[in-house]
């Protein structure tokens, strides 16, 4: 039951991803792409992740593609004109089709090692997603999360700054 | 002694079928009858009748609307964004209903054996002693009210009219502004509660004061935002008849057009039972009446609120939603946050 629910979702996600780049409306690619961000969220929640799969949409599906939505909608890019076999199309399937051969031969030459995490199923269960990441976060990665936090920071102060004629 | 179907009993399967059915059932109707309910309490607020000729006291006046509704022309404008333009109002009905899996909306009850919970997306043990929900119920809310946007997004740029443009623009910067508000001021509640799960937070509240009372700054800026997320007066700039003739729903005729009025009905109502569920202490009260008959009722009085408030107060203007949301709710909630976690660090441990 649940490999066919894993095929199915995995399906719509490859078909989608397929269509962000196909398609030539940039809307209709961009809402793509949020499908293939529900569908990795889905996954989440398949792998006992409900704090991630809830996040993925609220920060991928819920601010950052409206953000680029939004941008498409006011620079109103036009539906691209139909040029096909330029150079760039040529260097990325070489590079996808490497990526492919590369992903095969690993998985079909490489041993599996066996090692496992700290964590397991039982536990995340029984003390909850959300706490065991929260004590991680603020622990062991307490120096990594005030970096980003001052980073994020420094951008939005950038972002400001590069907008604003006069302050 | 009994069959099992996944390592489940069957009486599970029926049991959150039943859930979903009555759940469904139930908010459509609302939705229905809210909108009579708002002309009518509407019209009476400002000394006139409201509907009165279809039924009784113009009872039957949403399946009318509903049935003219149905039957009106379907008009897709010709320059429009074919694809965008049909899914836009799904994608704006959708999230509003599915919101509802996670909220508690009654006491346990036991049918044949069984302890079933009155919350769509939760189920007991075999034993009947424990209950799984998902434990991030009120981000999957915050999620699912997110992705609300897009449907008001698609439906302004695929219409190919100004109007509608303008209208969706508007309405995806005011969701997004008012959406971080209303995430920071329940993360006060979520320092209270410990939890995320709203069936923890319900049974907190249960054991305590209900958070309207511990977080009174809270419930009125999460209130308040919530009102501005889904586009209600005094905050309906995407609509501004006044301005934008309908907003982003110019364009939109027939089913298309009542789908968007449903799922502005229903985010009011999903609204209301989150605030229910976070403030007013979900499904409790006073024993004599069964749980989900005060939940039903505190979700109506809330409900009235936004029509009371719809018909005090006027529109704000653009730059005033602007400074409203960035330069006074998002400070104090910041602030909110701030005082809780002292509070809590003060006098709970």
């Amino acid at each position: 039951m649940e490999s066919i629910f894993f095929l199915v979702v995995a399906a719509v996600a490859v078909i989608s991803s397929i269509l962000v780049v196909t398609c030539k409306n940039p809307i209709n690619s961009a809402l793509s792409l949020v499908m293939t961000f529900f569908c990795l969220a889905t996954f989440y929640v398949m792998l006992d992740a409900p704090f991630m799969a809830a996040t993925q949409v609220i920060v991928y599906a819920g601010a950052i593609m409206v953000l680029i939505i939004f941008v498409i909608m006011l620079l109103n890019v036009k539906a691209e004109s139909g040029k096909r076999g330029s150079h760039a199309v040529f260097a990325g399937s070489v590079l996808g089709l490497f990526a492919l051969f590369q992903t095969v031969w690993f998985l079909s030459k490489g041993s599996m090692t066996g090692a496992t995490g700290t964590m397991d199923k039982a536990q995340i269960i029984s003390v909850g997603h959300v706490e065991l990441i929260g004590k991680a976060l603020f622990t062991d990665f307490l120096l990594p999360f005030e970096i980003t936090s001052v980073l994020l920071l420094a951008a939005i102060v950038g972002a400001v700054i590069l907008a604003k004629k006069k302050i | 002694m009994d069959t099992l179907i996944l390592g489940l009993p069957v009486a599970y399967y029926i049991a959150m079928v039943a859930k979903v059915l009555v759940a469904f059932v139930f908010v459509l109707l609302t939705v229905a009858y809210a909108t009579y309910a708002e002309r009518k309490i509407i019209g009476h607020m400002q000394v006139r009748l409201g509907p009165m000729r279809t039924g009784w006291h113009g009872l039957l006046q949403p399946i009318a609307d509903g049935v003219k509704l149905f039957f009106k022309e379907e008009i897709v404008p010709t320059q429009a964004s074919k694809f965008a333009f049909l899914i836009a109002p799904l994608v704006a009905l959708i999230p509003a209903f599915i919101s509802f899996a996670v909220i508690p909306f009654g006491a346990p009850v036991t049918i044949a054996g069984y302890t079933v919970p009155l919350q769509i997306a939760a189920f007991y043990d075999q034993a009947g002693q424990q209950v799984f929900d998902i434990n991030v119920g009120v981000l999957y809310i915050l999620a699912m009210a997110s992705l609300g946007v897009y449907g008001v997004v698609l439906a302004g740029w695929a219409s190919n009219s100004k109007y509608s443009l303008l209208g969706g623009l508007r309405s995806a910067a005011q969701m997004i502004s008012y959406e971080l508000a209303a995430g920071l001021a329940i993360i006060a509640v979520f320092m209270l509660s410990e939890s995320l799960s709203l069936h923890k937070i319900v049974a907190d509240q249960a054991n305590g004061a209900w958070y309207v009372f511990k977080q009174p700054l809270a419930f009125v800026i999460f209130f308040i935002c919530s009102l501005a997320e889904i586009n209600r007066t005094p905050f309906d700039l995407p609509e501004a008849e006044t301005e934008l003739v309908s907003g982003f729903i110019t364009e939109y005729s027939s089913m298309k057009y009542a789908m968007f009025f449903m799922a502005e009905y229903a985010n009011m109502i999903t609204v209301c039972a989150v605030t229910t569920t976070l403030f007013l202490g979900g499904w409790h009260g006073p024993a004599f009446l069964p749980g989900w008959f005060w939940f039903v009722a505190k979700v109506y009085f809330l409900i009235f609120c936004c029509m009371w408030i719809r018909a005090t107060y006027p529109r704000y203007r653009y730059d005033q939603l602007m400074r409203l949301g960035w330069k006074v709710f998002l400070p104090l909630t910041l602030l909110n946050v701030v005082a809780t976690g002292v509070w809590v660090m003060v006098f709970n441990k």
